[in-house]
This record gives C-alpha cells, structure tokens and sequence, in this order.
C-alpha cells in the first residue's frame, strides 16, 4: 500500500481545489510576468534551508528547548505575507520561524535568538516559539496550541476602533481548531465583523497532523474551512502547496477583509514533511511512503517549476539564488554563534512595562 | 476636597473620567452594558459612549478576555469586567499565559495595558463554585499585578493607576464592598502600586489585611481597643508588590502581627505576607505570625457553614490575643 486511505482522502480533496485554481489560471490568460514573485521565491528557499540548518543546530546541541519547524509548508506563510502591506500584523503559533523570515525579519536575528542570544530577535527571552517582529507587524510566536487566537482577534478590533484599514492575519494549525480558543474568538469576530469591526483572516495551515494526531482522528468535519459555517464566517480552500493559488486566493480576501472588516476563514491543505518537533524522531503515525508521496509536491519545487515556464527563473538563476541563500544562512549561523548571551540582568528586565 | 461615595461609584466615576480623557478605553465583558452590570459599575456607560466603546460578550471569557489582551498590545486600554473572578478561570491561560508574560517572551516588544476587574471572594451563600478568593493565585505570575482596595478612595485611586499603566493588573473588588461609603478625594486622585495604607495606627500588634477584611480588621481593633490592647491596620491595597517597607517598619515597632486573609489557608496569601514579615522584622517579634484565614474547606451552601468557612472580628481578636499570650 503506497499511501493509507486517510491520505487518499486528501489528495482527492487537495485535487478538487486544484481545478478550480486551473480554472481560474485559465480564464486568467497565458502565464503573467512572474518575474515580480522572484523575491517571494528567494524567500521560500530561505526559509526552507533555514530550518535544514537550524535542525542542524538543534542536533549539535546549540538550540535548546523544542524546534518546530515549516519545512514543505513555505506556499502558505509567503502567499498570505506577499498579499499584505506592510503596516498590516500578523500572529502565529509556535512554527514561526518562516514566517519571520518570508516577512523579512533578519535570518541573523531569527537564529540568534533560537541560539538563545541577546541579538536575537526577542533578546534571547523567546526562543524558537516565541519570535516576535512589531516593527514589521509580527506580534508573535506562541506556544499553547490555539492561544493566540483570540489575541489576533483583539487586535483586529483595535485597528478598526484606531479607524485605519489595516488588517491582521491569524495562522493557526489544524489542531488548534478543537479548542475552545478557536471557537470562542472566532464567534466573536462574526460579531464584531458585522459592525464591520474585525479585520481579520483566520489562515489554517492544515498540515494533515496535530502532533501525531491525523485531522480525521480529531474531528468528524474534515473539510475545515467549514467550520467556519457555524460562525457565518465566508471560508474556502486552497492547495496551501501552490504559491500563486494561495497568493491569488489571499489577495482577493485581504482585499475584501480590509474593505469590509468583517473576518474571513481559509483552509490551506499543505503537509509536513519534517517531523512535528525535534524530539518526534520515529514518526509512528505516518508512513515514509506517505511523506515520499507528499514531497513530490514541494511547494518550493512547484513554484520553480512554473517561474521558469514563465521564464522568470532558469538554471543559473536558480544556482545564484542558491548560493545567495546559502551565504545567509551560513551568516546567520555565524552571527548566532558568535554573539552574545544576555547578560545575567537581563533575567529581571522586561517583565514590567511601569515602575 | 473630596466628596463621599459608595465603592460602586467610586469606580464608575473613574471610568467615566478616565474614558473621556482617553478614547483608548473602552470597556468589555458580559451584561456590562445593556444590562447595566451585574453589579451595577458599568450602569449607563453603554448610552454614554455607545457599544463600540463599551463591548458586550457572549459568555465565553477565553475569548474576550484573550481579545482584551490583543487590543492592549495594539494600544488600546481595555477594561475587562469578570462578573465574579471565579469565571476568570476559565480564561487562565490567557491571562497567566499571554497577559502576564507576553511582555517578557518578547523582549519587551509590546505593553500590555490592561485592567481585568470584578467581584473576589465569598458573598452570601453562594457555594463551592462562586465564592473563590483567587488572590494568591494570580499574584504568584510575575508580570502581573494584583490590586485589592478595601475602601472607595482605594478604589479610584488604585483603578486610575491601573488604567493609566502599561502592564495587565488584576483588580479584584469585593461584593459585599460595592455599597460601602467613603470619602473619595476629587480630580486626579491616584495611588501608586505597592504602597500599603496605615488604616489605625497602634503599638502593641499589626494587623494585616486587604480588600473586606481591612473592615473586620478595624472592627476588631476597635473592640481589642476596649481591652487596652493597640493594635495597628496595614490595608495593604496591593498584593503584588507587596509593601515590604510598611510591614517591616511596623512589625519592628509592635513586635507582634497578625494576617488576615478569606482564602484557604495553605499556600494563601497570608503565609507569603508572614514570610515577608519574618524575613523583614525577624529580630522583632515576641511571637509568631498568626494567620487568620477562611477554612479549609470548598464553600458550603448552608449559611450556619458558610459563617463557620469565613473569617470574623471575633477571630481576628483571638489571633491577636494569641500573640499577646493572652488567651
């Protein structure tokens, strides 16, 4: 057996979404310039090797703590990110790192602070969990499952009640969806957003597992997005595994979000190809056919494929790309590596914001 | 000047000033605003600054007090009444999770202004799951403060700092408080977090108290004063952080201290004072630190159970008595 039925079940889902994408490319017309997406891609690869080094890192002992990382999952955080502006925020759980990346956080910083150091981006206090970039709108990285939630859902109020148009996304995994921290500020948003007050989208990255725990073994409604149906909140799907599908779809939502304030649902069907965390080293749950079957449709690879279709990348640009890449990398290793720890009074500081 | 006032509106009218002074306040949580609030703080504030400002919720504290948070880290300063603290444990890993930490967790990136008030402790028979007095357990996450005026101008004072400061306060009324009157000084009348208040002055015993039970503590001064016993009152106002200072320097004038607290007694409030106390005024003291506490035991319904669960003057005066050798 190459893949267990669970399995089956979403590549059937993830093929029904795809129509439609290649549908909408073609009433479209022919391959657009892509050339403009070519950051966007960079920033894949980025993210991509990043986390290959940080789990390095993580084997050689220099990174403490849990490691989560993104790996086969980039489509989602870049598609969303490419559609917003840049005052617009975002919170997301505890597989952050891209996230951090793709929206242009320092490589350097985002490992230092892994690292545990002081140049890292929340001072070495946060770790892999918790990253945090206000300046460019990510108001974090956190760590119980769901609990950001209604944290994005407060603050989308506050950029309304501010009277600006910004907007907030909220990514979430699909095992965040059974909690009452779901479910609470997500009615709450269909409220608020009535008034026209909660600018927000709830991204779910649907990564097939929470943990170990299959989305068919943690509810009976398997399609998502519809849970948002409770909440009379507009949902859908997309193949989270297409750049420019979810690019498309998130750029349409935004634009409607930002416009009407009112909360939208998306369901991007994507896939894990490395472990939950480090520590899950067997990886019992699911079968390495499986995980075979799912890295044919690396995210990364689909959207090389289509920019050089369109002409926007060939192989050298590719190798220089890499190699760019790979000096980053290699930089924000070093730079993690050799900076400091936070000295010892760091310990007491930042817990009070008043006297 | 001042003017005299019931707790209640003690706290209504600071939110009414601080709101039209500030249009980042708003207010938010259950029955706050078309029906006034359960007890009656919030009455008219949704007519006054219409229902964007003051949010009604649906019953679902996770999510609005989680909500509140956001909007602080976004600039905003809500004001999230719980109807009774109890139901903030429902929203725990909100409050204790993110309010209180996110500070830290990301190098001090955000603030978090905001105020979560509300009824705490016991009222009139309401048993087991609406009585809680959950001081202790909030005042032990760093990140948070933990605020318990005991008098109207306690409350002004302390809800003003809360609502102009840049962290989460935990800031717990009291039911049985709300139609109690005081003198309540006017304009910008605020009092800074930390700093206890003498309520009696004395010298032969300190009595420590917060919320309610600095009146039981009074009336029990009052009656061992008939005795020709002195005793000093320590209204603490803040649990975290406490006055050590105002302990210490008390204790070391009367020797002898007593605390005074409604919750159990394991792990409660009054053990970290006593400690706080010992290590402060250790040389001073002829006798142990008695703690006066609730009983160990969840609230009971029947109301002869329920006066046995809760501390009273009288045992305030026994304590005392006991460190005085005189029983």
């Amino acid at each position: 057996m190459l893949v267990n039925p669970q399995f089956a079940d979403i590549i059937g889902r993830m093929a029904t979404v795809k129509r439609g994408h290649r549908q909408a490319e073609r009433e479209a017309g022919r391959e657009a310039d892509l050339a403009p997406y070519l950051p966007w891609y960079r920033l894949m690869v980025t993210a991509r090797r990043f986390e290959e080094e940080a789990e390095r890192a993580f084997r050689r002992g220099k990174i403490g703590g849990y490691l989560h990382v993104y790996t086969g999952q980039e489509a989602v955080a870049a598609g969303f990110l490419a559609a917003i502006r840049p005052d617009d925020i975002f919170f997301t759980a505890y597989r952050d790192h891209a996230h951090a990346i793709i929206r242009g956080t320092p490589p350097d910083a985002v490992m230092a602070e892994l690292f545990g150091k002081v140049t890292g981006v929340a001072k070495g206090k946060g770790g892999s969990m918790h990253l945090f970039d206000v300046a460019r709108g990510l108001y974090g990285g956190y760590g119980i499952v769901g609990s950001h939630i209604p944290l994005a859902t407060g603050a989308a109020y506050a950029l309304r009640y501010q009277s600006t148009d910004r907007v907030c996304l909220c990514f979430l995994g699909d095992g965040a969806m059974h909690s009452g921290s779901f479910h609470e500020p997500v009615n709450l948003a269909a409220l608020w957003g009535r008034e026209g007050l909660c600018p927000i989208v709830y991204i779910i990255e649907n990564n097939q597992y929470a943990m170990g725990t299959s989305v068919e073994r943690s509810t009976v409604v398997t399609n998502l997005a519809s849970h948002f149906d409770a909440y009379g909140i507009d949902n859908e799907q997309v193949d989270g595994q297409d750049f420019f599908a979810v690019k498309s779809a998130a750029d349409r939502i935004v634009a409607q979000v930002r416009k009407t304030g009112r909360p939208r649902g998306i369901e991007a069907i994507t896939y894990r190809f490395a472990a939950h965390g480090a520590a899950d080293l067997f990886q019992v749950y699911r079968s390495r056919e499986e995980v075979e079957a799912q890295r044919r449709k690396d995210p990364i690879l689909l959207m090389e494929r289509r920019l050089r279709r369109a002409g926007a990348l060939d192989d050298e640009r590719v190798e220089v790309i890499r190699r760019e890449v790979e000096a980053a990398v290699a930089a924000a290793l070093r730079f993690a590596e050799e900076s400091p720890e936070p000295p010892p009074e760091a310990l007491q500081t930042d817990i009070y914001g008043q006297g | 000047m001042g003017q005299v006032l019931t707790y209640r509106d003690a706290l209504r009218s600071t939110l009414i000033e601080e709101m039209d002074r500030d249009p980042a306040v708003i207010l938010i949580g259950e029955d706050i605003g078309v029906y006034q609030g359960t007890f009656r703080v919030t009455a008219d504030l949704m007519q006054r600054y219409g229902p964007k400002r003051v949010i009604d919720t649906p019953i679902s504290e996770r999510g609005f007090i989680g909500a509140a948070i956001g909007m602080a880290m976004l600039g905003l300063r809500p004001v999230v009444e719980v109807m009774t603290w109890n139901f903030s444990l429902l929203a725990a890993d909100q409050i204790l999770n993110n309010a209180a930490k996110v500070r830290y967790f990301s190098g001090g990136q955000v603030d978090v202004p905001l105020v979560i008030r509300g009824p705490n402790g016991a009222g009139v028979q309401l048993s087991a799951q609406h009585s809680q007095s959950l001081e202790a357990l909030y005042a032990h996450f760093p990140g948070l403060w933990v605020v318990a005026p005991a008098t109207p101008a306690d409350a002004r004072g302390l809800l003003r700092t809360a609502i102009r400061g840049r962290d989460p306060v935990i800031f717990l009324e009291n039911a049985a408080l709300y139609g109690t009157k005081g003198e309540v000084p006017d304009g910008e009348f605020a009092l800074p977090f930390g700093q206890a208040d003498i309520a009696r002055s004395g010298k032969d015993v300190t009595i420590v108290a917060y919320s309610r039970m600095v009146n039981l503590a009074l009336a029990a001064a009052e009656q061992l004063a008939r005795e020709g016993i002195d005793p000093e009152v320590i209204n603490l106002r803040t649990l975290r952080p406490l006055d050590r200072e105002t302990l210490a320097r008390s204790v070391r004038r009367t020797h002898r201290a007593v605390v005074v607290q409604e919750q159990w007694k394991p792990f409660g409030a009054a053990a970290e004072i006593a400690a706080v106390i010992y290590e402060g005024a250790f040389d001073s003291l002829d006798a142990p630190v008695e703690r006066e506490t609730g009983a160990d035991a969840p609230m009971p319904y029947a109301r002869n159970l329920e006066l046995l669960a809760l501390p009273h003057e009288r045992d305030i005066v026994d304590a005392v008595k006991r460190t005085l050798y005189r029983t």
